[in-house]
């Protein structure tokens, strides 16, 4: 047991003193003279449902759409897009599965010509370096993507390291994925560089869960700092959270029942049978249901989950 | 006034554009056929350490420090279209009197551009900004001018009336140099003044005009006016040609893309610094690569002719004049199109517009910048290949998927600015989101409000495509389908609980890739879920835990096979 320190008040403001003419410590600012965190701008998703829970979407920060198929995931990252380019916003949209289709994209009101649209997928490309011989493939260097300074680089395998501690896939599925997720996130940091967006979104909805949770965490520290007073908002499609921490907002979405000519699909699911018409149904609207599982505003929710329903485009 | 832009040793200068480095060294430049190359030019360098004009190659291996260059009429082309351009930027009345040398009128220019020493300075300054040493000279007629600038280094001002004083001290060979064609006359004419004693324009102005006339004739007359500075005549004005391209002939095939790159810099520096003189900015970019007809090894059992042009068009969506985007866009073009043969020539040109006038509104939405956004657009082609970064445009069809990707160049927003009598907010005006509902709401009647924003408020059910979509094996039960297995991923299978359709479509079967098929849009159980229908009596708790996965089935009818188009999400 130590006696206790005590200083006189003189000592103490020498010692401050010392201390602030300490080199290192100089641009330290102690945390009672740190300035209130301004609370992000935000904008409107399009849906009101969703504005009211979350308050919008916030630019300057991360917010992540996880759900699993047929959630109605797609539908409210689309419309969150087609109202942003409606605004006169420029957005992109990394596609990490290849998955978007234009006419839905349409159907939701995307003004197209504001969309930048990045498919992820193909082969890796193998480029070369500076020095390399035009006439041949001498020398090719496949981390040199003629990287703008001040971007971290990855490596060949787009991720630099592996959070589970391994480092290469053993299976052709997740070498392919790994390298689709490798083009995502070297084409995100570009964008997030370039400044000037409004909204991008990468769209890991048909990702596995296992190699979405390869990307390195460190990469979404990265992505998180760079959009940081930007009034740039940064959307996550996903199935399961992956970015941690680094996401201010955390929304899950559920399809909660669908909804064919007027009546619940689940309900209806017990009565097929082969006296039903097909060709007399319709799939009219999806009804949604999105939970706020966790938000790092200040804006404090007043409620935990919303519904709201997607039409078909057909539907009118 | 008139001004005369002269170049010293042009031959020798157009090279040392090119490469700066060599402008501290002797440098001699060769013409002819091997083994016949003669020396045609010298720096003051060479001169100074006792080469001269006409010595052969051989005969140059004497000196270790002098740096040999073959003539490169292209760059001399590129650097005298770069100097009449920069003479265009001063005067609309130019002449092209000779390689290196261009005659501009500056009468009028003192109220634009300020009093003449300052013209004088100022085209000095922009020459030597293109990589030139020039001899400037201000007089009051076109050939005092020229004869000064041929005669006098640097920046020289012959006020009007003085043109004899000043320009007696030059030698007789200074005015022959300028005005006569055949060197071999030239050369008589010298012969015969330096007979007669006369080494000094003075001496030549001097003499009486009659016996002048009478031995040397016209020729001799209008010589003798030359030397006093007395010959006044209109210059030969030059058509404006908005041509702006920039050419380098290499001694030896470049290889690599790093000492490419180090070239194209150079050139496009001074094509934007030519932009930059007329007040325009680049459209498109030209890139034409000429190859070495044989291999570079050298081994005539092995030479054969290559392709011998390699061209690279760059369009840029909106003006730029920003040498350095233009450098990283050409390396990162160059980089996915190699040109796969060693490079002999560069040529590079480029389409002038007039520079974006952009004026930027306090309420505008965010943009990116276009110089910004089309590197960025670059790095990202070269990330995930050509063709698969852009803006989607829906073709004009039924066929499903049918879309092209164009390059991504998104209009501006333009800030419409409607005064409304009333005195209201200008509704076409960017105004925050919620600010803009609200209004919106307050305007229209009630009725056409909750229309509206029940008619914008409502998301879309979207597809998530797969691409290709994969094939599938389907069990049918009446013409429905009621179980399907997808072969290529074992996740998408199982019973089918709910069908619509089919939707039957088809069309171009007047051509060749006619199309015909039927979709039917599916519910089957996740795989996580329940695997069957729960019936209605069982509890509500696991009804609601049965998940339901939609897809689109499509069957080709053409080739009658099944394919899981794509799931609603």
């Amino acid at each position: 047991m130590g006696r206790p320190f005590i200083l006189s008040a003189k000592k103490t403001a020498e010692l401050l003193a010392q201390v602030g003419a300490i080199p290192k410590l100089a641009a330290v600012v102690p945390a009672s003279r740190l300035d209130m965190r301004p609370a992000p701008e935000m904008v409107s998703s399009g849906i009101p449902q969703l504005d009211s829970l979350t308050g919008g979407i916030a630019r300057g920060c991360l917010t992540e759409i996880c759900g699993t198929a047929s959630s109605g995931r797609t539908s409210v990252l689309l419309f969150a897009l087609a109202r942003a380019t409606q605004r006169g916003e420029v957005c992109a949209l990394v596609d990490a599965s290849d998955a978007f289709d234009p006419a839905s994209a349409a159907a939701a009101g995307m003004e197209m010509s504001r969309l930048l649209w990045v498919r992820c997928g193909e082969k890796y490309p193998s480029r070369k370096h500076p020095s390399a011989a035009l006439t041949g493939c001498e020398k090719t260097d496949d981390s040199y993507q003629g990287m703008p300074s001040g971007i971290p680089q990855v490596a060949e395998n787009g991720f630099g390291f592996s959070r589970c501690g391994s480092t290469r896939w053993k299976n052709p599925e997740g070498q392919r994925w790994e390298s689709q997720l490798g083009q995502m996130l070297k084409v995100t940091d570009l964008l997030l560089q370039s400044n000037g967006f409004g909204m991008i979104a990468l769209d890991l909805g048909d990702v596995p869960v296992p190699s979405a949770r390869r990307i390195p965490l460190a990469s979404w520290f990265r992505f998180r700092r760079a959009v940081e007073h930007t009034p740039t908002a940064l959307l996550v499609l996903e199935q399961q959270p992956i970015a941690g921490s680094c996401s201010s907002v955390l929304v899950k979405v559920s399809g909660v029942r669908s909804q064919v000519s007027g009546k619940k699909l689940a309900a209806l699911s017990s009565q097929f049978s082969a006296n039903r018409l097909a060709h007399t149904e319709l799939l009219d609207q999806f009804e949604i249901r999105a939970e706020l599982i966790r938000s790092r505003l200040e804006r404090k929710p007043v409620q935990s989950a919303a519904s709201f329903s997607s039409r078909a485009a057909w539907a009118g | 006034m008139f001004a005369c832009i002269f170049i010293p040793d042009f031959s020798v200068q157009t090279i040392i554009r090119f490469e700066p480095e060599l402008r501290a060294c002797p440098v001699a430049v060769l013409t002819g056929r091997p083994p016949l190359k003669k020396v045609m030019a010298l720096n003051e360098r060479a001169r100074q350490t006792g080469v001269e004009v006409g010595a052969t190659k051989s005969q140059l291996e004497a000196w270790e420090n002098l740096v040999l260059r073959t003539r490169s009429e292209s760059q001399e082309t590129s650097a005298h279209a770069a100097l009449l351009d920069c003479a265009q930027s001063f005067s609309p009345e130019v002449e092209d009197t000779s390689p290196g040398t261009v005659l501009l009128n500056l009468a009028g220019l003192e109220t634009l551009l300020g009093p003449l020493p300052k013209i004088a300075h100022d085209l000095a300054q922009r020459v030597s900004q293109l990589g030139l040493e020039a001899n400037l000279a201000v007089a009051a007629n076109p050939d005092a001018a020229l004869l000064a600038a041929r005669g006098f280094s640097g920046v020289t001002l012959i006020p009007a009336g003085r043109e004899a004083e000043r320009l007696g001290d030059l030698p007789v060979e200074v005015l022959l140099e300028s005005f006569s064609s055949d060197v071999e006359e030239g050369a008589r004419w010298v012969e015969t003044f330096d007979r007669w004693g006369i080494r000094k324009l003075r001496a030549l102005a001097a003499l009486p005009e009659l016996p002048v006339s009478e031995r040397l004739g016209q020729q001799g007359l209008r010589l003798q006016r030359l030397a006093r500075g007395a010959a006044s005549r209109n210059l030969r004005v030059l058509e404006p040609r908005l041509i702006f391209a920039e050419s380098v002939e290499l001694e030896y095939p470049i290889v690599l893309l790093e000492p490419l790159a180090f070239l194209l810099n150079r050139m496009l520096e001074q094509v934007c610094a030519r932009l930059r003189q007329r007040a325009l900015a680049v459209q498109e970019l030209h890139l034409n690569l000429e190859f070495a007809t044989t291999r570079p090894d050298g081994c005539a059992s092995f030479a054969r002719t290559l392709t011998q042009t390699f061209t690279r068009t760059l369009p840029l969506p909106t003006p730029m004049l920003d040498a350095k985007v233009f450098l990283k866009l050409l390396q990162l073009d160059l980089q996915a199109h190699p040109p796969g043969a060693p490079i002999a020539k560069i040529h590079l040109s480029a389409d002038p517009a007039r520079p974006r006038v952009l004026q930027s509104g306090l309420f505008q939405p965010i943009f990116p910048e276009p110089e910004k956004l089309e590197l960025t657009l670059a790095r990202i082609t070269g990330i995930v290949g050509e063709g698969r970064v852009g803006s989607v445009e829906l073709l004009d069809t039924h066929r499903e998927g049918a879309f092209a990707v164009r390059h991504f160049a998104p209009a501006e927003p333009e800030v419409k600015h409607e005064v409304k009598p009333s005195g209201k907010r200008k509704k076409d005006m960017f105004v925050p989101e919620n600010d803009r509902v609200c209004e919106l709401e307050e305007e229209k009647p009630e009725e056409n409000a909750k229309e509206n924003a029940q008619e914008k408020m409502s998301a879309v059910i979207a597809l998530r495509l797969f691409r290709p979509p994969l094939g599938a094996t389907v069990t049918l039960r009446e013409a429905k389908p009621v179980r399907m297995r997808c072969r290529e991923r074992e996740d998408i299978a199982g019973e089918i609980v709910w069908t619509a359709g089919p939707w039957r479509s088809s069309g171009d079967w007047s051509e060749q890739e006619g199309w015909s098929r039927e979709e039917w849009d599916i519910a089957v159980p996740a795989k996580s879920s329940c695997q069957l229908p729960v019936p209605s009596c069982q509890s509500d708790k696991r009804e609601r835990t049965m998940e339901l996965i939609l897809y689109r089935l499509v069957q080709d009818k053409l080739s009658g096979n099944w394919f899981v188009e794509g799931t609603y999400d």
